[in-house]
């Protein structure tokens, strides 16, 4: 097992070159550059700009350069925000994100996968219509819908958590992001779980256990849902690598100081270097949470485990 | 006799047709079957596909609910028993089921799979003792112990089938019903499986109840017969009776389709026309819309089952006209 995790690590460093390739040439097939203003610069002063940040260079040398800075661990100077470097600004919203995104990784996996597993054995139940009726509910209402709103209710009208804000220490902020956050997996969570569950309990070995005289409970959470969860498994990574590396509508509702706006601050503001750190951090996340959704897979099912051939 | 396994106008019914009250429709799955069986007895039910087999084995064991009669398991009731003492009579009463691959859990070892009847119905017991008594039921269905470390997915459908038994008996039941048991394996394996239950049944004093629709393995291992169309009982007797001189033309139909090994015999077809639908079942005998016999009062009452000789009972209007079977029909 542990030579497979090496073997899928190593074989992730092509990917990661890839991505970083890629989007650099494609940041800079867009059209524009970091420096162009409403009002123009005068071209000596942009040249000048150009030159300090190595812009006038062939691009294969640009690229040479910063992959030069990537394999001594230097991401480069922010083009946007003067006096950081990307280093700098990814690792100081970086744990914001992470954090938040852990919490609700957690919290949507602890309420969906029971919601779902309820639902399932509540077959066309009321219970079942409810859980499946809020289920589709938290997919369908946007992020930017449901944290106004909450912000709204629990921040205003019953004024049991802050509206925004972030400070070190204080639980309380965190609460509302966190919810906002994990609903919309929750339901998908759920969603999934039951979908699963419920063929898995038509499934032959499911009720063979059922003959033998397997408690519910037994049934339920040792046989079925196992197998169960492998769809649910195959989308938590995903997700995970999306939610850890933060949710811009999330963090600018809530006025976290998170790392999810500067993607899209940083695309629009062609900030190259900036723009190429959250690729390579985001597609670092996506690579390692897929190994980790293979290897929860050889967890769940003997079948797949590696170096298991017959 | 000594009976381990009773069972008196057993009926089971379902809901189709989803929907709520006005759409939905009862469907009569099994009707008025009764038997008596005894120690080391095999009880072989032999009928078409849908006629009911299957949905009978289960209610046998309680896993489908029982909408009229009562079955009885060393002498308690099944019926009318709430889930957790449901659950002990499963001690004595236990399946082997068709499809023996999908019925193992995939992600538990074989050895868990067997074990698992002895962590819930003897928590007390030993890992070791456990172990071995494992290993004695691995060797008692002809595997190695060393195969309980094992997925089902490295063994072949005979040996999950192997291991199902294994499971089934590791509790030293008194009733196994078998659904099908043989039915998803090669021909040479199902051999193989056949000995091996009729041999456990030998040592064990188990009763079986043997689901198949191949009549040829159910003349090989049962003492009695049961021949169920539509969910009704047709002709139940001992197995010679049932072979050698069968009182219901449905048997007869049957048996003569069973191609002959014999050169140069041309298959016949004896049985014509399609299964009605259990929904809506024909009037009168409920195999009169393809019995080559039928006559009025056959599609016009359903005739009782009828105690033809002791220990063999029909459900025909005309057996009486048979003293020696019902004839061959040479077309």
């Amino acid at each position: 097992m542990i030579t497979y995790v090496l073997k899928r690590l190593l074989g992730a460093v092509p990917t990661l070159a890839l991505i970083v390739v890629l989007s650099f040439l494609l940041m800079r097939l867009a059209p524009g550059g970091p420096f162009d203003e409403e009002q123009a610069l005068p071209p000596e002063i942009k040249a000048n700009l150009e030159r300090a940040y190595g812009l006038d260079q062939p691009l294969h040398v640009q690229l040479g350069r910063y992959v030069g800075g990537l394999l001594r661990g230097d991401f480069g100077p922010s083009f946007k925000f003067k006096d950081f470097t990307v280093t700098e600004l990814i690792a100081a919203g970086l744990p914001v994100s992470l954090g938040l995104g852990a919490l609700a990784m957690i919290v949507a996996v602890l309420a969906g996968v029971p919601l779902g597993v309820l639902a399932a054995m509540r077959h066309n139940r009321p219970t079942d219509h409810a859980v499946m009726a809020v289920a589709v509910l938290g997919i369908a209402v946007p992020v930017f819908v449901v944290a106004p709103l909450a912000a709204l209710v629990f921040g205003i009208h019953l004024g049991w958590l802050p509206v925004a804000g972030w400070a070190p220490g204080q639980w309380r902020d965190v609460v509302l992001p966190t919810l906002t956050l994990a609903l919309p997996i929750v339901a998908y969570v759920a969603r999934l779980t039951r979908g699963s569950m419920l063929d898995v309990l038509r499934s032959p070995f499911v009720r063979a256990a059922r003959a033998r005289g397997v408690p519910r409970l037994r049934l339920v959470w040792r046989h079925a849902l196992p197998a169960a969860l492998t769809p649910v498994v195959s989308y938590l990574g995903p997700a995970a690598a999306a939610v850890l590396t933060g949710s811009l509508v999330v963090e600018t509702l809530f006025g976290l100081p998170g790392m999810g706006r500067y993607l899209v601050q940083a695309a629009l503001n062609r900030d190259y270097t900036l723009v190429m750190g959250v690729v390579i951090v985001y597609g670092a996340f996506m690579i390692v949470l897929n190994l980790v959704v293979d290897v929860t897979y050889a967890c769940l099912d003997p079948r797949v485990r590696p170096g298991n051939s017959r | 006799m000594n009976a381990v396994l009773q069972a008196a106008n057993v009926g089971v019914r379902f809901r189709v047709g989803g929907g709520t009250w006005p759409r939905q429709r009862l469907l009569t799955a099994v009707e008025g079957v009764g038997f008596t069986l005894g120690r080391g007895e095999t009880l072989g039910v032999v009928g078409e596909s849908g006629c009911g087999k299957s949905t009978l084995g289960r209610a046998l064991l309680g896993l489908v609910p029982l909408a009229a009669g009562t079955v009885s398991v060393d002498g308690h009731r099944l019926d009318r028993q709430s889930d957790a003492r449901l659950r002990d009579l499963r001690r004595h009463a236990q399946m082997v089921f068709q499809d023996p691959q999908g019925s193992l859990d995939p992600r538990m070892t074989v050895g868990q799979s067997v074990a698992e009847p002895l962590e819930i119905f003897e928590p007390r017991m030993s890992r070791n003792e456990r172990r071995a008594r494992v290993a004695g039921v691995l060797s008692q269905v002809g595997l190695a112990p060393a195969h309980a470390d094992r997925y089902p997915h490295e063994f072949s459908g005979g040996q999950c089938q192997r291991v199902g038994i294994a499971r089934a008996i590791i509790l030293k039941p008194s009733i196994i019903v078998c659904d099908e048991p043989v039915s998803a394996l090669d021909v040479s394996v199902q051999g193989q499986v056949v000995n091996l239950l009729a041999g456990l049944q030998g040592e064990l004093g188990l009763a079986l109840v043997f689901i198949s629709h191949n009549l040829a393995v159910v003349r090989h291992l049962s003492t009695r017969v049961l021949v169920m169309y539509l969910g009704r009982p047709m002709e139940q007797g001992g197995r010679d009776d049932i072979y050698g001189r069968p009182l219901h033309p449905y048997t007869r139909a049957l048996l003569d389709a069973v191609p002959s090994p014999e050169p140069g015999r041309p298959a016949r077809v004896p049985l014509a026309g399609e299964l009605p639908s259990p929904l809506a079942p024909p009037q009168g005998c409920v195999f009169s819309t393809r019995c080559a016999w039928a006559n009025d009062l056959c599609r016009r009452a359903r005739p009782a089952l009828d105690e033809a000789r002791p220990g063999h009972q029909v459900a025909c209007h005309r057996w009486r006209e048979w003293p020696g079977g019902v004839p061959r029909r040479e077309d």
